[in-house]
């Protein structure tokens, strides 16, 4: 069973109160937000269940809220998530090269994860960073400018986190 | 140099900091709007500036407020467009991250306008940590009397939310992103009625892109009409670009609308020329929705004349020979970029997009990109070409929400222009695949004959 801690719920309770009374489905694309980074970095069907008796929802309204929007992700993914953006002006600036030296690297194409599921390799559409191109997004924060070197600092610097909090 | 009125106080240290914006005049529109002016004041000073919607379709602000219906005991809602998702566009994050309180201080003048007690921030979910800079304005703000209730003892009571999506280009379109603050798919709603009749929760709305509301602020501190002589035509006050390519200089530029694209691209004060000693080759300059010009017609118009940065300029000629000032992405390729890869990586981005709502854009947005995966690869057809036309044609004006057109547009043009291009990847797919294309055939690619 998975539940909310009550830090949690409170958030959830102050998101819910921003709208008008009824209208607490409004909170719902928070609120998975919120359990995809409570609960694994994924959706699971009982984590979307979850979220749908929280919100007083039928769990179709929040599966198909999950499926339609491309950061939620429905399976397991790695403790890092390197999402490269690879649309035009990133291409210009050399996208795929950073895709492929992630694969050299680690060995992952997009949408694989290492075998010891520290890393996910992702290819994702325009960003909004296209000025600091080439890019991709590394959980919360976005990793400009990037080039071989800076792939290999973030590796290492991502290892190094991982083997601290074990 | 250019007048700035937005990024005027974006590099001043800690200008993200209540007292330091505060300091260098901050606030000062609301204190005059809400002691001064009555709402509908405020509406006209927007009218007399001319401003014209910074999101990309550039439909004049003031006319928009005038439309929001006032129906006696329904509330009524201002929500910001911080969705910015068109590839080539980075401006409003630009804006958000360097000086928030503009935006908020904008969103309570405008709130005060519409009649907004709640106002909400719709941001793209990418930008998770401007979401932080953003609560932590409207937290000062709130702090020192700016929102909350009886603001400046006017009577006005004002909140403000941040709300992320979560990853859908889709819900940059003004009826998507009301969907998805509803909490449900950004499916865009069949208009009308009008989001100013029937938006978010079936009540009134306005929607408005950040850089549209920032504006706000200089127009009340100086008045609609000093607005609107800067810049020229119907592309009044200041533009906030964002160029990116294959420049020396890529960023968020501020521009009044009078400058030239060839001074825009070549001058040190904006992308200080073509990166890495190349030639210019082709240019979206409104980001990747609208028209790519080849570089002779970008400089130049079909009549010869020197090519502006402005609304009217940039769209002259028409989609024959022209583009559209569009977002303000400014997207550069130079003389060793291929176009048909280019296209196709657009292509991509718009089937991932599209939401499946209608079967011209649902089918045709991958159909599109895999006949153009084919051409890059060596391994399409010279009937490919024809046949892409023909789909792009056939999404154009077919779809609920301009996303079809979006997508159709890039193609269009692409072959419009580049057909010689396409050609020569089914000719010679062997180099097709080992290299990109274009320095051979354009020796001078400013100076190709217009026709």
């Amino acid at each position: 069973m998975i539940k909310f801690s009550d830090h949690k719920m409170n958030e959830v309770q102050g998101i819910i109160s921003r709208y008008p009374q009824g209208k607490q489905k409004s909170a719902l694309i928070p609120v998975l937000h919120i359990a995809q980074q409570e609960f694994g970095g994924w959706l699971s069907t009982e984590t979307m269940d979850y979220v749908a008796e929280v919100l007083g929802l039928k769990p179709i309204e929040v599966y198909e809220v999950a499926t339609f929007y491309s950061m939620f992700n429905l399976k397991p993914v790695g403790k890092y998530m390197f999402e490269v953006c690879q649309t035009g002006p990133c291409m210009l600036n050399g996208s795929d090269d950073i895709v492929k030296y992630i694969f050299d690297t680690l060995g992952i194409r997009p949408g694989e994860t290492t075998t010891d599921g520290l890393f996910t390799l992702k290819t994702v559409e325009c960003l909004g960073a296209c000025g600091y191109a080439p890019m991709m997004q590394q959980g919360k924060y976005y990793r400009e400018h990037l080039t071989k070197e800076k792939i290999d600092t973030i590796i290492a610097e991502c290892r190094s986190i991982a083997a601290a909090s074990n | 140099m250019g007048r700035k009125l937005l990024l005027d106080k974006a590099h001043i240290e800690n200008i993200r900091l209540y007292d330091v914006y505060r300091q260098h005049g901050g606030y000062r529109s609301v204190e005059k709007a809400l002691k001064s002016m009555s709402p509908d004041q405020v509406t006209e000073e927007v009218k007399k500036s001319g401003l014209r919607g910074r999101g990309g379709a550039g439909f004049p602000t003031g006319m928009k407020w005038s439309f929001l219906a006032k129906p006696e005991g329904i509330p009524r809602y201002l929500v910001v467009n911080a969705d910015e998702s068109e590839p080539g566009t980075f401006k409003d994050r630009y804006l958000m991250e360097s000086i928030p309180h503009l935006l908020i201080e904008g969103m309570i003048t405008a709130s005060f306008a519409l009649g907004s007690r709640t106002s909400f921030i719709y941001i793209r979910g990418e930008y998770a940590w401007i979401v932080d800079i953003l609560e932590q304005a409207i937290a000062e703000a709130k702090h020192n009397g700016w929102l909350g209730k009886n603001i400046l003892g006017s009577g006005f009571d004002c909140e403000i939310y941040v709300q992320r999506g979560a990853g859908a280009y889709i819900c940059g379109e003004e009826t998507a992103l009301l969907e998805s603050l509803e909490g449900k798919r950004g499916n865009p709603r069949i208009k009308p009625p009008f989001p100013a009749v029937k938006g978010l929760w079936d009540c009134p709305t306005v929607v408005n892109n950040v850089e549209t509301i920032s504006a706000v602020v200089p127009i009340i501190n100086e008045g609609g009409e000093e607005y609107a002589k800067i810049g020229m035509g119907k592309s009044t006050g200041t533009k906030l670009i964002s160029a990116c390519g294959n420049i020396r200089k890529p960023g968020v530029y501020e521009i009044d609308m009078t400058i030239s694209v060839e001074d825009f691209i070549y001058s040190d004060e904006y992308c200080g020329g073509i990166a890495n000693g190349k030639k210019l080759k082709a240019c979206i300059p409104g980001g990747s929705s609208v028209p790519i010009l080849p570089a002779n017609l970008l400089l130049k118009t079909a009549k010869g004349e020197t090519r502006l940065m402005n609304y009217e300029s940039l769209s002259d000629g028409g989609f024959a020979t022209g583009s559209m000032m569009g977002s303000g992405g400014f997207i550069v390729l130079d003389d060793s970029q291929c176009v048909v890869k280019h296209t196709y990586t657009l292509a991509r981005f718009y089937r991932h997009e599209s939401c499946g709502q209608c079967s011209p854009c649902r089918e045709g947005t991958g159909w599109m990109e895999k006949i153009l995966l084919n051409l890059e690869n060596g391994k399409g057809k010279m009937s490919d070409i024809d046949l892409l036309w023909d789909i792009q044609r056939k999404i154009e004006g077919n779809t609920i929400c301009p996303l079809g057109d979006a997508a159709a547009w890039p193609v269009a043009a692409a072959i419009r222009h580049f057909r010689d291009e396409f050609e020569w990847h089914v000719t010679n797919p062997e180099d097709a695949v080992r290299r990109n294309y274009g320095i051979g055939h354009y020796a001078d690619p400013v100076h190709v004959p217009v026709g």
